[in-house]
């Protein structure tokens, strides 16, 4: 896709980024950014490449710099293409305290990328992330909108069998997370 | 013993649906505010509960609601600091995800209150399912007449809507989070103007924590009398801890403050005491900013009386040999945790989320963590224990928000408490088993700025 590109979402998502812009008084629809580029990242590939954020500016009327700067601020907005399933592996103290990194380490020896990569195939992408707020059910990681918790590494390997065939992205946000107005 | 005053009907199947919680009383406090209370009448009635900003700075509610201006023809706003985020905390998401009804309840209550038609909970992004709780929440609250328009036939409008953030500690900082909330990256303001005056859309806007606004509920129930005969002095009411690390019962538990450390720690009503019986080593009282305190500290205070889980006792003897309550983020470490490298989880945690824009924290965070990976790694000396020192020092104070003393009060209270570990590290570097393998892989240019 090249950077100039224009783009559109499908009807039903350009709605429902209307229906939220909706929540905040006229004339600030800005606030919608966060909760817009959500819903775009999740509707397209996973990542926000420059067409989808020049379309989320467009909806906002706002110019794609304001996007640009607010999307590379937020660590849940990608930038790059991640694999199809992004594993985020909390790193924290008390994840840490409960063996975080014999997680992180086998997830590594498994799928035989480090920290921060991508498979080859595309499939998978691990990251390690900062507290997820799992504290008391350590060690934990997140994959799209949901948490796996007190992890042993027989539940990793469960999740690895169980996403490697996954036709669709991990996604944070999908059409009925949110109340329609 | 824990005293459920939030969690009260907790366990009662089905609680999360507005069916089970009107049916245990929900509502009330809303019922009674609106129908024979003044907004005025509902702040004095918090102001007299002593009740405490649960979020961390433990600043009085009532207090800072009477600090909001009210000016003619201007909207006033409620924001509802879901954006739980403090290593070792993770007692707001407990409660959205268990009893959700409650923190809308008290939000209508509060708006009412602080004269609010409008409030948002800024809930952290990583959290979406339970964003999907409350909304499911807020869409049952409408329908059974609780929000919306002429609420419950009183004349009082007020309207809830959840907003999502996308992965920044930083937001949690009240300024921080209402420039997040009007789309832009999350860089807190310069106070004053304090939101009480300048919030939301330059709007007098009242930011308070889940927990604290979950507390309102009772508080107008029950009366600010009531809830501030318990617990102890200054410490009113009970306090949601988040109890993790190497102990038998991890979890969320209510407690009354006053509950003795020792009794948190060890008692099966509560953390069960320390995993496998290992000795304790240290605990982390209130969350990652808190200063970290060894076992015979956090027990007792220097003058030798036990330590209690109050805003008070966990402060005793300043930073010298005491902590703070924060948010109630309790980690506790047996003695086989390094602490050195769990300060380094710490200090990587606050590079990666200072936002970059005051330079003593920018900086001073990404050398504070290089000096800690050069010393878990064995090339350490004993200067870098004293840059160390130094650098937190000219962090401290010196930054737009608190996240640059955050920062800074880990670093000061290990050294200050466990420097013979630091000098281990040094000295010793091939008898510390000390950095993983996986720290092996993850070098030092994840440490760049």
């Amino acid at each position: 896709m090249s950077e100039t590109e224009t783009i559109k979402f499908s009807a039903e998502t350009e709605a429902l980024m209307k229906s939220i812009i909706t929540r905040y008084p006229e004339g600030k629809h800005k606030s919608a950014l966060l909760p817009l580029l959500h819903i775009a990242q999740a509707d397209t590939d996973g990542w926000l490449s420059v067409p989808v954020m020049n379309r989320v500016a467009e909806i906002l009327n706002i110019k794609p710099i304001e996007v640009y700067e607010v999307a590379s601020f937020y660590s849940m907005f990608h930038l790059e293409p991640v694999g199809n399933c992004l594993i985020e592996v909390c790193r924290t103290s008390s994840c840490w305290l409960r063996g975080a990194y014999d997680i992180v380490q086998h997830i590594e020896n498994r799928l035989g990328i480090k920290d921060g990569e991508t498979t080859p195939d595309g499939k998978f992408s691990l990251r390690t992330v900062e507290c997820l707020g799992s504290c008391g059910t350590a060690p934990m990681l997140q994959i799209g909108e949901t948490y796996h918790e007190n992890l042993t590494k027989e539940k990793v390997d469960a999740l690895l069998e169980e996403n490697k065939s996954r036709t669709t992205h991990s996604r944070y946000v999908d059409h009925t997370t949110f109340r329609t107005l | 013993m824990q005293r459920k005053l939030l969690l009260e009907h907790i366990d009662v199947p089905g609680i999360q649906t507005y069916d089970v919680y009107r049916s245990k009383g929900g509502y009330a406090s809303v019922e009674k505010a609106l129908k024979t209370m003044t907004p005025d009448a509902v702040t004095e009635e918090v102001k007299k509960s002593g009740l405490r900003g649960r979020g961390g700075a433990g600043f009085p509610t009532g207090m800072k609601w009477s600090f909001l201006a009210k000016p003619e023809g201007v909207p006033r706003y409620l924001v509802c600091n879901a954006d739980e985020s403090e290593p070792g905390t993770f007692k707001d998401r407990y409660l959205m995800e268990h009893i959700p009804h409650l923190l809308l309840e008290g939000m209508i209550t509060a708006s009412f209150a602080l004269g609010a038609h409008t409030s948002y909970i800024y809930v952290r992004g990583e959290f979406f399912y339970i964003i999907r709780i409350l909304e499911k929440a807020i869409a049952e609250a409408y329908k059974n007449g609780w929000l919306g328009k002429n609420i419950q036939g009183s004349g009082f409008d007020h309207d809830i809507y959840v907003h999502p953030g996308a992965g920044a500690y930083i937001c949690g900082e009240e300024t921080a989070l209402l420039e997040s909330l009007e789309g832009k990256r999350g860089n807190p303001r310069i106070k004053p103007p304090f939101p009480a005056v300048k919030g939301l859309y330059d709007c007098p806007t009242v930011v308070n924590n889940v927990e604290t606004i979950a507390a309102v509920v009772p508080i107008v129930n029950n009366g600010g009398e009531a809830y501030a005969a318990i617990g102890i002095g200054k410490s009113t009411g009970t306090k949601l801890i988040s109890a993790s690390g190497h102990i038998k019962k991890p979890g969320v538990y209510e407690i009354e403050l006053g509950v003795p450390v020792e009794e948190f720690i060890y008692s099966d009503a509560f953390c069960g005491g320390i995993l496998n019986d290992k000795k304790l080593k240290a605990v982390v009282a209130g969350g990652s900013s808190v200063p970290i305190l060894p076992a015979e500290l956090i027990l007792k205070t220097a003058n030798g009386e036990p330590r209690l889980m109050t805003y008070e006792s966990l402060a005793d003897g300043g930073f010298a040999t005491g902590t703070m309550l924060g948010s109630g983020g309790f980690i506790v470490m047996d003695e086989s945790a390094s602490i050195v490298h769990n300060l380094y989880t710490f200090t990587r945690f606050y590079h990666h989320e200072s936002c970059g824009q005051c330079s003593p924290c920018r900086e001073g965070t990404g050398w504070m963590e290089k000096i800690l990976h050069k010393i878990l790694d064995g090339h350490g000396s004993s200067t870098d224990i004293d840059l160390l020192w130094d650098i937190q020092r000219k962090i401290e104070g010196n930054t737009i928000c608190p996240l640059g003393d955050a920062a800074a009060w880990p670093v000061a209270s290990a050294i200050r408490h466990f420097r013979h570990e630091f000098e281990a590290y040094v000295n010793h570097p091939k008898q510390q088993h000390v950095v993983s393998y996986y720290d092996h892989c993850h070098n030092l240019a994840t440490a760049e700025v």
